[in-house]
């Protein structure tokens, strides 16, 4: 066993959180009032390579693999959630389904200038009527010559408003269903056929572009089926596994800002003569946050060191999600109860924590369907098959 | 263009300096490359960068943790890392790190060496000075702007001095310290990060410098430190209060004049 990050992630690390710290929080506070990123900073983020961080060097990537992706999650976790989204849906799971199932050409053609930061992914799979039970998706591909024809729409999906190149989930075979027959697309936003719909307003994340996407006679060419035909399902579940792993990092990052914020303010905030660190319940809840982190921590760096040694991880990405998220939520939930009415206040840190924490309990799949697989997986392995 | 950056390792500023029986305790400091070093860097790339070619290469004086310090420099984007490296180089005075550094530099190709201000360890500003006397070259310290001649023979260093400005023109090779100031230093790119490992770092002690332990090392060194202690910490501040306010006044005024002895 050994504990040790690498020199080179440690280097990360540290270059990360220092340009986290210089560039991204001084504007988390401005991201959220204008719920937009601005262009300066997402160009000085792709220039620092934020965007292709576990992506091989040939792709314009970092060739950090997932260990230096989830190292970074945390950093920018720390400071803000809403770039945390865009980079999580930006690699996790928009560009990942390209990286791991794309043809070489492909790859060079999106992945590269993904992985640089010159361009933005999404990953669209959610439909109004397929949430958690995404197998039901609607939205049909038909074949026209050299071109599938799309009709249908995808909601709440992070960076759809704002995303250049999005990997696209449609029914291909509607009897055969999510086996064998949903297939993955890779659609440009200058497709024909193709809009933006309706523009979310969130509860939090509000710098985070989420919104709808519309294809109406959506011509997409046949070269851009993002791997095997009918085996899109697939690929979205493996992209999901890194993006769900990549939630956890980004939760462990947000719930240690918590930590950080409500130490410093125990030690300050004076009561009944002395400062509320010297009061037993906000000891007990200090306590009960940090461990959290550190058995939080363990688990996301142990993930991303079974994802970038080969082994199977599926399980335990889940787990980083669900456990993650809840982590994060419970540590936004003890900080505004430390700060007191100082948390509640609208644009304190610790306030818009506690609304950005919650999302991380539903987007990605939501944490009843995290348990549901989570036990799916354990009951199979002892021969019992559950049944939906 | 051959370019050289004299770099050294120090306790990050931002930590706790421990001082264990009259010298400073290193262990379990946080240690990052002397910050006036990254402006030696940034304008070795820069200039670099400008010019379309050349070489930049970081070198340093050091145990083997100081590596990190290399490792910080070609993760910036120098090409090429130098360790001088050996027990007998322990305990090395600035004019010892400086002959060092010259034995070195006297087996590679420059055109120009640079060197942070001053390391904010120990603070001498001795090393670069040395150096560029060393090996007979001329220098200028602490600058904040330096232009290069197109035909890459002379230079133009600014410097700022008590009350104004110094521009002084120099041929090349020289030797310039960095001062804050000169430009903005760059964040290293993940991309640079991770291609660290892939870079080598030469290793070169006493026997491929040619000097003798005896010139170097503790034992030569030409100053020594008698003792280091930390400074006396600060008593708490005097609060008067419930007083009458004209007399409060005068206690504070009391204590400017006569203990502060500020007025």
């Amino acid at each position: 066993m050994d504990f040790e990050l690498s020199k080179e992630h440690q280097l990360l690390q540290r270059a990360v959180r220092e340009f986290a710290e210089a560039e991204i929080a001084p504007l988390s506070a401005q991201i959220e009032e204008k719920k937009e990123i601005p262009r300066n900073l997402i160009e000085k983020m792709a220039e620092f390579g934020l965007f292709g961080v576990p992506f091989a060097r040939e792709y314009g990537g970092a060739g950090a693999g997932e260990m230096g992706y989830c190292l970074m999650m945390e950093e920018i976790g720390k400071v803000s959630s809403s770039v945390a989204a865009l980079l999580g849906a930006h690699i996790g799971i928009g560009s990942m389904a390209i990286y791991l199932d794309g043809t070489e050409e492909q790859k060079r053609k999106y992945l590269v200038p993904l992985a640089r930061g010159e361009k933005i992914a999404a990953f669209a799979l959610t439909e109004s009527g397929a949430g958690s039970d995404a197998a039901s998706i609607q939205l049909s591909a038909v074949r026209d010559g050299n071109h599938y024809v799309l009709n249908g729409s995808k909601i709440w999906i992070t960076n759809g408003p704002i995303a250049d190149v999005i990997g696209l989930f449609a029914v291909t075979d509607k009897a055969l269903g999510a086996r064998g027959g949903v297939t993955a697309f890779i659609v440009e936003k200058g497709f024909s056929g193709f809009s933006i719909g309706t523009i979310d307003e969130k509860m939090g994340i509000q710098g985070s572009s989420t919104g709808e996407l519309v294809f109406e006679d959506c011509r997409v060419p046949v070269d851009n089926v993002l791997g095997q035909f009918g085996a899109g399902f697939i690929t979205a579940m493996k992209a999901l596994d890194i993006g769900r792993m990549g939630l956890g990092a980004a939760s462990l990052g947000g719930a240690e800002a918590a930590l950080q914020k409500s130490l410093e303010y125990a030690k300050y905030r004076e009561q009944f003569g002395r400062p509320i660190a010297h009061k037993q319940a906000i000891q007990f809840m200090i306590a009960d946050m940090a461990t959290e982190i550190e058995a939080l921590r363990s688990l996301v760096y142990r993930t991303a060191w079974m994802a970038d040694t080969g082994q199977e991880f599926r399980r335990l990405a889940d787990i980083c999600k669900l456990f993650g998220s809840e982590v994060a939520s419970r540590a936004a939930d003890r900080a505004v109860q430390i700060h007191g009415g100082m948390g509640y206040m609208r644009d304190y840190f610790v306030e818009r924590m506690y609304r950005d924490a919650r999302i991380g309990e539903i987007f990605e799949g939501t944490n009843e369907i995290q348990r549901i697989v989570i036990a799916t997986d354990l009951f199979r392995e002892l021969g019992v098959r559950i049944r939906p | 263009m051959n370019i050289v950056v004299c770099v050294k390792q120090v306790p990050d500023t931002a930590s706790k300096i421990n001082v264990k029986e009259g010298i400073v305790d290193t262990e379990g400091l946080e240690s990052v490359i002397n910050p006036y070093d990254e402006y030696a860097i940034e304008e070795a790339l820069l200039i670099k960068e400008r010019l379309g070619e050349g070489k930049v290469t970081v070198i340093t004086v050091g145990p083997e943790r100081a590596k990190d310090a290399l490792k910080s420099g070609l993760a910036l984007g120098a090409d090429e890392a130098i360790h001088l490296i050996d027990e007998a180089f322990k305990g090395s005075d600035p004019y010892a790190t400086a002959l060092l550094l010259a034995k070195a530099l006297e087996k590679i190709n420059y055109d120009i060496i640079f060197c942070g201000k001053q390391g904010v360890d120990e603070d001498h500003a001795q090393v670069g000075i040395a150096l560029a006397e060393l090996l007979d070259l001329p220098h200028v310290s602490v600058i904040v702007k330096l232009d290069i001649s197109e035909d890459g023979k002379r230079a133009i260093a600014h410097r700022e001095v008590e009350g104004g400005k110094e521009v002084i023109e120099t041929s090349l090779p020289a030797v310039f310290t960095a001062q804050k100031g000169l430009n903005e230093p760059r964040y290293p790119s993940l991309r640079g990060i991770m291609a660290v490992k892939k870079k080598t770092i030469a290793e070169w002690g006493a026997q491929e410098l040619g000097v003798s332990p005896q010139e170097v090392g503790r034992e030569a060194a030409k100053i020594k430190m008698v003792e280091a202690m930390t400074p006396p910490g600060r008593e708490a501040g005097k609060v008067f209060q419930g007083e009458e306010p004209g007399e409060m006044a005068r206690k504070v005024a009391h204590l400017l004049q006569d203990e502060a002895k500020i007025l």
